[in-house]
């Protein structure tokens, strides 16, 4: 054995090590706490979904779901930038949460209970969906019944594989299946006439005809509704303190909207004398001490991204591409599932 | 390489092994071998026994289930395309099954046809016609030098957009339809006609080998050979289309437009002819390169003595310069047999339902990822072994035998 | 080698005329397929020289794009090259990873050069990959930090592959030796390692890195995302270049060796020079054709949702504004992996004429 032989495996040695190294530790502490050690949330997000999360032009992620992450970040680190987007496919996002990969996941995931028995913990949901069919007007098509024999269009990986084939067993009818994993792979086939119907959930549906048909008019999404999808962000089982944050960072945004609270008015909101308001911006109350945040969360979080409403409007609804209604998402009030529970 | 250093001498170099005196010493090249190995084997086996531990108590912790009890499970997902009887409410270890079958198919199928294409090209890269060589090499360089995944994504968009919808469908021949919904196919109804028709199809083949036999025996000893080539397609078309003739045609379904889509007939869907395009045209380019080198192996002088005995360009390529030059080939045409048959894993990004995309799936659906990617590799792993004992045992036999 | 021992007479090489019917209508089938491969150009040609130029939308939006009668779109391109390049790399900062790509693109070319091989180009190389890695991740010399996990786009892929090779290929190197050794321990290790991983697809390791590695760490050890894809690929690529070794390895005679040890060297000196140096010279041509199949390979992160060249182009794909511009978007990739590979293939074959005519010398 000589010197350099020993220098030799000692190198081999320091190399696995530094391998090691770069490998991060996710501690026993809180979430919370680790979080704010880090200095920065990680937020796990769909690779590319129009609308939810997807990079623009200047390659910063923005979308519904991104904004769940923002307005945690928030809330709880003060800043809505502090937070680092991992880009996951269908088959690693629970995985991910799971083994500490990242803190919360928003990544249009539907609430079901096998999931949540998985050891998963999921959020009130931020996009109340449901499974539907698009097809073209030529077809003559009114009702999802007259689909027997069609061939349909469908994402794999997914509940609306298991949905489809479950409907379509219940009404006794028969279809083809043409299943992609990459959405926009799929879109290409169902508008290159590929399919007869799509199926998905129907934002999706509407998103795509608003967005991706070569002409949105050609194409009816049809009434029935085959299934229910709450998307909803999820965290690990066992930290409540972390869930309650998360939970309630969401209930702020949606309070702040029946209350008329924006992100451009919320400075001014602070002086109006409505008690519900006052506790929500933390004028008065100690709302945020007993989530183990600070009194101001609520404010920072609403003034990073605006009110649900505001959120939905600038990412799916009205002010963007896709085009999408409130439905289901709309405010108790107008009719729609977004309740709040009272904040104080 | 590198510029070497001079060998060092000194007493550092052992020059002579060291003296018998002491059996069990350190300096023993035997004995320090065994402990070698012996420390490795132990650190290789240590190391996946803590795999194993983690792995174990991580899904514990996680309440991942384990093992392969959910293949008797009912699946609860469709697979269009099948080559056995399967729907949803069919067990997990049946949807493994289909996978399997759909793998195997496009890989057999894409075989066959890469090695026509690229010996086809290979040859076309030599050929005297200035265009065809020129195309020939224009095509080996463009497909070789992008990834096939894009050229996947690639195909399957122009498949699906190029082609008209199924009520305009092009009708290539009666019966024949042609549309985004795929290549459909008049196929055999259930008619004795048919049944014959295999058994002449047989026969023609086994009197065609006699007679190959018997060809060679009569080139032995004459130098005259039958002219088998008309003789055999003669034999294995001609004797079926007698009985055809014979019967007066055969029970065909044949595909119909009805409500969305054609019924009956056969189907060549999209997915699986995108899948098979872009394997077959990707992996041609490769199989090109090969034939081309191994042809250029082949001495000059062969080629020439083969002209001086009389040969025909024809003859020459196939009774001397293809039998030497496939020495060299098959080897290394081998390896792409078998990365055509790993490449068509890439299926699940464009829809054709083979075993990886089944096991993703299914992946997905029980949560179970560690037996999911054990089957990917277990099957893949036997594929790969079989085939290459297929090709290794063919390669012995046409190995050159010297003296 | 396609070219004819001879050259033509004078009279043949003169006249256009002549090379015409010399090279495309020589035979009866010869002048049929000129004709033919004529007949289709003539069709094609027109309808995809007005899609890609004649009919293209070179600026504006996608409304633009998606008017009757539009050609490629490459306004798409336009606005989207930057984050299919850079993927979510900060834009202010993308000359960073521009200077990144050009050191090592340049040290490329650099090590194209045979004169110029040896030991000190092969220490550069280690010291310009820190230097790139440096100056994308910052932090030092007052550059602003950007961590690994906002690296995308080509710089990811050039890393991917320029990294996963240095460090798969010692690893290959330590294989081939142990499936050539005479230890039967070793042997068996590495042989079944090799056969193991090159019998199985790559998105198998893949995905095996992406969801099992999670499972097989301890509970409290995560290991990044990049990471882990550089651990599968590395451990991919070295089981191919195992095998590329293996055939130099077997093609020394096995004298050198018995010579080497006559000499008293011990088995690390005999391999490290006299085996391995002439072993590598042997295969260097295949060697440069495993790295241009692991560059193409490495676009196979796509599916564990890395977002390289090719997912950030996926990825742009999916801008609410900006949906349905595939065709473009994939011809750009292509474009760009066809200027990397085939500069790499046509290297690869000059390095093989170069390498052959010094052997047969």
């Amino acid at each position: 054995m000589t010197l350099r032989h020993w220098a030799r495996r000692a190198g081999v040695c320091l190399f696995l090590l530094t391998t090691a190294g770069l490998s991060g530790t996710a501690s026993a502490a809180t979430t919370l706490d680790t979080v704010k050690g880090r200095g920065q949330l990680l937020c796990g997000v769909n690779t590319g979904l129009a609308g939810f999360s997807n990079p623009d032009s200047q390659g910063k992620w923005t979308g519904l779901d991104v904004d769940v992450c923002k307005a945690v970040a928030a809330a709880v680190l003060g800043d809505a930038n502090k937070v680092r987007y991992v880009p996951l496919t269908a088959q690693q996002r629970l995985t991910a949460l799971q083994s500490g990969e990242i803190d919360i996941l928003s990544r249009n995931t539907t609430w079901t209970l096998t999931r949540d028995a998985q050891g998963l913990n999921f959020l009130p949901p931020v996009y109340y969906d449901g499974q539907g069919f698009m097809v073209n007007k030529a077809l003559g098509v009114t009702s999802a019944k007259q689909l027997d024999g069609a061939t349909i269009c469908v994402q794999t990986g997914t509940t609306t594989e298991l949905n489809l084939a479950d409907w379509f067993r219940a009404n006794n009818l028969k279809f083809k299946g043409v299943v992609i994993e990459q959405l926009d792979e799929l879109l290409a086939a169902f508008f290159a006439g590929r399919c007869d119907a799509f199926t998905s959930d129907e934002s999706q549906m509407a998103g795509v005809r608003a967005s991706v048909a070569p002409k949105p008019d050609d194409y009816v999404i049809l009434p029935e509704r085959i299934s229910k999808e709450p998307l909803a962000p999820v965290v690990r089982h066992g930290d409540d303190q972390w869930k309650d944050i998360a939970t309630w960072t969401l209930y702020a945004l949606l309070e702040a909207e029946e209350r008329g609270i924006t992100a451009a008015n919320v400075d001014q909101q602070t002086k109006n004398t409505d008690p519900n308001v006052q506790r929500l911006l933390g004028v008065t109350g100690d709302m945020g001490k007993m989530l183990g945040l600070d009194n101001q969360w609520a404010l920072r979080a609403i003034k990073a991204v605006g009110n649900y409403g505001e959120m939905f409007e600038r990412n799916v609804g009205k002010g963007s591409p896709l085009k999408l209604e409130r439905g289901l998402n709309a405010q108790w009030t107008n009719g729609g599932l977004m309740y709040a529970p009272p904040i104080r | 390489m590198t510029s070497m250093t001079p060998p060092q001498s000194g007493p550092r170099s052992t020059l002579l092994a060291p003296p018998r005196s002491r059996p069990l010493s350190l300096n023993d090249p035997g004995l320090r071998a065994l402990l070698w190995q012996l420390l490795v084997g132990a650190l290789v086996l240590l190391a996946g026994w803590t795999l194993l531990h983690n792995t174990l108590q991580n899904m514990g912790r996680l309440g991942i289930a384990s093992g392969f009890g959910y293949l008797g499970r009912e699946s609860g997902f469709a697979i269009e395309e099948r080559m056995i009887e399967y729907g949803p409410t069919n067990t997990y270890a049946r949807a493994y099954l289909v996978g399997l079958l759909n793998t195997l198919k496009v890989s057999a199928l894409g075989i066959v046809l890469a090695t026509l294409l690229g010996t086809l090209i290979g040859i076309g890269r030599l050929s005297g016609n200035w265009l065809v060589s020129r195309l020939c090499g224009a095509y080996v360089e463009s497909l070789r030098n992008v990834p096939l995944l894009l050229q996947l994504f690639f195909w399957y968009a122009i498949i699906t957009e190029g082609l008209p919808g199924p009520r305009q469908a092009l009708t290539l021949l009666p019966d024949v339809f042609l549309s985004n919904r795929g290549l459909k196919l008049p196929a055999p109804a259930d008619d004795p006609a048919w049944s014959w028709m295999a058994a002449a199809f047989a026969l023609g083949i086994v009197v065609t080998l006699v007679l190959s036999a018997v060809s060679r025996g009569r080139q032995a000893s004459t130098g005259r050979r039958l002219p088998m080539l008309p003789i055999g397609l003669g034999l294995i078309l001609g004797l079926p289309l007698l009985v055809l003739l014979a019967f007066g045609g055969a029970g065909l379904d044949t595909p119909r437009l009805q409500g969305f889509n054609f019924t009956g007939g056969v189907t060549l869907t999209p997915e699986f002819a995108a899948l098979l395009f872009g394997l077959v045209t990707y992996t041609a380019a490769f199989i090109a390169e090969t034939v081309r080198s191994g042809i250029l192996a082949v001495a000059r002088g062969q080629t020439e003595a083969a002209h001086a005995l009389g040969l025909s360009g024809g003859q020459t390529l196939r009774l001397v310069v293809l039998p030497q030059a496939l020495r060299v080939i098959i080897p290394p045409v081998t390896s792409q047999f078998l990365n055509l048959t790993k490449n068509s894993s890439l299926a699940v990004a464009i829809g054709y339902p083979d075993f990886v995309s089944v096991a993703n799936t299914t992946l997905n659906q029980t949560g179970q990822a560690v037996e999911g990617v054990a089957a990917i590799m277990i099957v893949y792993l036997s594929i790969s072994l079989a085939l290459s004992a297929l090709l290794n045992w063919y390669n012995a036999r046409i190995k050159l035998v010297e003296r | 080698m396609d070219r004819p021992a001879l050259p033509p007479p004078a009279a043949l090489r003169s006249s256009p005329l002549h090379w015409v019917r010399r090279n495309l209508f020589s035979t009866w089938y010869n002048s049929l397929l000129t004709l033919l491969i004529l007949a289709a150009a003539w069709t094609l040609v027109p309808g995809l020289a007005a899609w890609l130029v004649g009919h293209a939308v070179w600026s504006g939006d996608a409304a633009a794009c998606r008017a009757e009668g539009a050609g490629a779109c490459w306004a798409f391109v336009a606005e989207k090259w930057r984050f299919s390049l850079f993927g979510t790399y900060p834009v202010e900062q993308h000359w960073r990873p521009t200077l990144a790509m050009l050191l090592v693109v340049g040290l490329l070319l650099g090590s194209a050069d045979r004169r110029l091989w040896g030991r000190p180009l092969l220490l550069l190389w280690p010291v310009v990959l820190l230097l790139a890695g440096l100056l994308m991740q910052g932090g030092v010399l007052g550059l602003e930090t950007v961590p690994t996990y906002l690296w995308g786009g080509l710089p990811l892929t050039l890393g991917l592959s320029v990294v996963g090779l240095g460090l798969a290929f010692p690893l290959g190197v330590l294989l081939a030796l142990g499936r050539t050794s005479a230890m039967p321990v070793f042997r068996a290790l590495c042989t079944v390692y090799i056969e193991l991983v090159r019998g199985v697809p790559l998105i198998s390791i893949l995905f095996m890195a992406s969801v099992m590695i999670p499972l097989f760490l301890p509970q409290d050890v995560t290991v990044d995302k990049l990471l882990r894809a550089q651990i599968g690929l590395v451990l991919f690529a070295a089981a191919y270049l195992a095998e590329v070794v293996r055939g130099g390895l077997q093609a020394i005679p096995k004298g050198q060796v018995e010579a080497a040890s006559a000499l008293g060297l011990s088995y690390w000196q005999r391999t490290r020079m006299i085996v391995l140096p002439q072993a590598l010279a042997l295969v260097i041509p295949p060697l440069v054709n495993t790295f241009i199949g692991f560059f193409k390979d490495t676009s196979l992160v796509v599916i564990i949702g890395l977002l390289d060249l090719l997912g950030a182009a996926k990825s742009a794909l999916t801008d609410p504004a900006w949906r349905g511009f595939y065709r473009e978007a994939y011809l750009f990739v292509a474009v760009i992996y066809f200027i990397f590979c085939y500069a790499l293939s046509r290297y690869s074959r000059h390095l093989e004429a170069q390498l052959s005519k010094g052997r047969r010398r």
